[in-house]
């Protein structure tokens, strides 16, 4: 046995070393997959999108008038555009101070027996299909919402200036106020389930320290918690702010699907993931072109909001002296 | 004086007389009758000392004897744990810390604390110090600039750092940090300051400076130190409290203690026998 040592030792340093070549080519074939499913992506859309980019050029992006059936058809994004930015705006001014405040709640107030069940619920929030929030936004919320919420609103803010045009009426089912809230109630669960990961990332030692030169619950958060994690924060919002901007189903359901802006956020809208859902099925030649355009526009956007996020996050870290 | 019968059929352990001590000082910090609890883990029993002012008293023991769970009473730190309770009576001058209607946060600014490892909270090394005061005085941008350099320089830190205030407290070295944690409880003006193991995560020369700077800080606190290194209480403390399994065994002047202990298991610790 042991005359055979040296040989098979050799033997078998060989195998695994053709193991370790296989496994290094393994892992770095699926990270280059990466780059060229995103490339092979980019690029069809791109040579979808031409015929509508060289029809319509810089004036798709100002042209409110979405008529593909006239002609000449005239396609204009602005509706579309408005109508994501707005209700992805209005769902993240509502989550994130929302979300934030269970995650903070969970990690520093929530007694013990209270914290399972509010985990488990967030969690079961994140894991319902977005179908289901649209069913329940146009059967539940959207009716809820037109028959007590609006009214009220409506009402109270006649005839004053700028927020009389805001909460315009009449209520109705089908708005971009009820999609945002959806679209809120869909990507509370990121914030809150990332930010609670990230708090519990906060060592003892330093929230301890915190309390120790006389802090309260809030100060502990606002001046040592939320500056120690927030990188991961608002890595989660971002996550969040990209599932609101590309949510489609849901918002189908209940955004009315209009290309016209209006002021009112009582009136219905579009938004780009909205107005390729419905129309899709039934386009073809420049109308899906444009359709395919506005998925690209889709795309440039979310890469826009990402890399702003990275250029805030890199000031903030200059700010506390990094 | 409280006396302290100890179970083992040990003699009792008194505190040191205040005539035996150098100098005028008072009582500070009286603990008298003081259980803890863990739960169901009764980790401090019946514990019975008092800290005099200006002084530096340590506390040793092997590890396990509760001696940072002592500590950790005084400013009612325990009280971020749910399960964790203490019973008895902690007097800081003439309020019982231990009264559930207490307000923490002023007794925390109170009875600070500098700990194990150091704890720069992630924010400039200005904004560290100004941070503890700002949460309870408001005070001019100058004031504010006068109150952070007499900080630093109580903590023997201002000729290191007065270049780069605005770096971040994180940029220092382990020694700087823990020394920032120092001018950070001091900025607030504490009455007591208690140090939990501070040099344990530090190197020869920085605890040095440590040791040298709690020895200037005792002219206007009251210190109460927990400590590994024998060396050390035997350097920096006035008075040594020796803790075995949750009991004050011993507690007298340090001289005392390290030169000829009462108790056979404080000797037995104090000359490496065991713990």
């Amino acid at each position: 046995m042991d005359a055979a040592g040296p040989y098979d030792r050799a033997k078998a340093l060989n195998a695994f070393k053709a193991g370790d070549q296989a496994f290094y080519w393994i892992t770095r074939i699926s990270a280059l997959s990466v780059l060229f499913i995103l490339g092979g992506i980019i690029l069809s859309l791109i040579a979808g999108a031409w015929p509508a980019l060289h029809e319509f050029g810089f004036s798709f992006l100002t042209t409110q008038r979405w008529a593909p059936s006239a002609d000449p058809p005239v396609l204009g994004a602005l509706g579309p555009i408005y109508g994501t930015l707005i209700t992805s705006v209005i769902a993240m001014a509502i989550a994130i101070p929302v979300g934030l405040g269970i995650a903070i709640f969970l990690t520093e107030l929530c007694p013990q027996w209270l914290r399972r069940p509010i985990g488990m619920a967030i969690e079961l929030l994140a894991g319902i299909p977005s179908i289901i929030y649209g069913m329940w936004g146009f059967f539940v919320l959207g009716p809820f919402l037109a028959n007590h919420f609006q009214p009220f609103l409506i009402s109270t803010f006649e005839g004053v200036p700028v927020l009389g045009t805001i909460f315009a009426g009449p209520p109705s089912y089908l708005s971009l106020f009820n999609a945002a809230l959806i679209l809120a109630i869909m990507v509370l669960p990121f914030i809150t389930s990332i930010s609670v990961d990230v708090f519990k990332t906060v060592p003892p030692v330093l929230k301890e320290a915190a309390y120790g030169v006389g802090c309260t619950t809030w100060e502990v958060v606002r001046n040592v918690v939320i500056p120690y994690t927030r990188v991961g924060m608002i890595g989660g919002i971002m996550l969040a702010l990209g599932r609101a901007l590309g949510e489609t189903m849901a918002v189908t359901f209940i955004i009315g699907n209009s290309f016209r802006i209006t002021g009112s956020l009582f009136g219905p809208g579009t938004t780009i993931s909205a107005a390729i859902a419905s129309e899709f099925a039934e386009s073809d030649g420049l109308h899906q072109s444009g359709l395919i355009l506005l998925g690209l526009l889709l795309f440039v956007l979310t890469f826009m909001v990402l890399s702003a996020a990275r250029l805030m996050l890199m000031r903030l870290e200059k700010k506390a002296g990094n | 004086m409280s006396e302290l019968s100890v179970s083992s059929g040990i003699p009792s352990v008194s505190m040191p007389p205040p005539s035996a001590l150098q100098g005028e000082t008072r009582p500070k910090v009286t603990v008298r009758d003081l259980n803890f609890y863990y739960g169901e883990h009764h980790a401090l029993k019946k514990i019975n000392l008092t800290l005099m002012a200006n002084r530096v008293t340590a506390f040793i023991g092997p590890s396990g004897c509760g001696k940072s769970t002592l500590l950790r009473i005084f400013n009612r730190m325990y009280d971020l744990y749910p399960g964790q309770r203490a019973e008895g009576q902690l007097m800081l001058d003439n309020q019982n810390i231990l009264d559930p209607k207490l307000d923490l946060n002023l007794l925390r600014a109170r009875v600070g604390m500098v700990f194990q490892k150091p704890t720069p909270f992630p924010m400039t090394i200005y904004e560290n110090i100004a941070f503890g005061i700002r949460l309870y005085e408001k005070i001019s941008k100058s004031e504010m600039d006068i109150r952070v350099e007499k900080a630093l320089r109580g903590g023997a830190l201002w000729n290191e750092v007065k270049d780069k205030l605005n770096a971040s407290g994180l940029s220092l070295s382990g020694g700087q940090q823990q020394r920032l944690c120092i001018a950070r409880t001091i900025a607030v003006r504490p009455e007591v300051i208690l140090f939990d193991e501070p040099c344990s995560a530090l190197d020869p020369i920085s605890t040095a400076k440590i040791e040298e700077l709690i020895d200037e800080l005792k002219d206007q606190y009251t210190i109460a130190i927990v400590t590994h290194n024998m060396q050390q209480a035997a350097r920096v403390s006035d008075s040594t409290a020796f803790m075995y399994l949750g009991e004050l065994i011993e507690f007298d002047q340090t001289n005392k203690i390290f030169t000829s202990p009462t108790d056979r298991r404080t000797q037995d610790y104090i000359t490496g026998r065991f713990g």
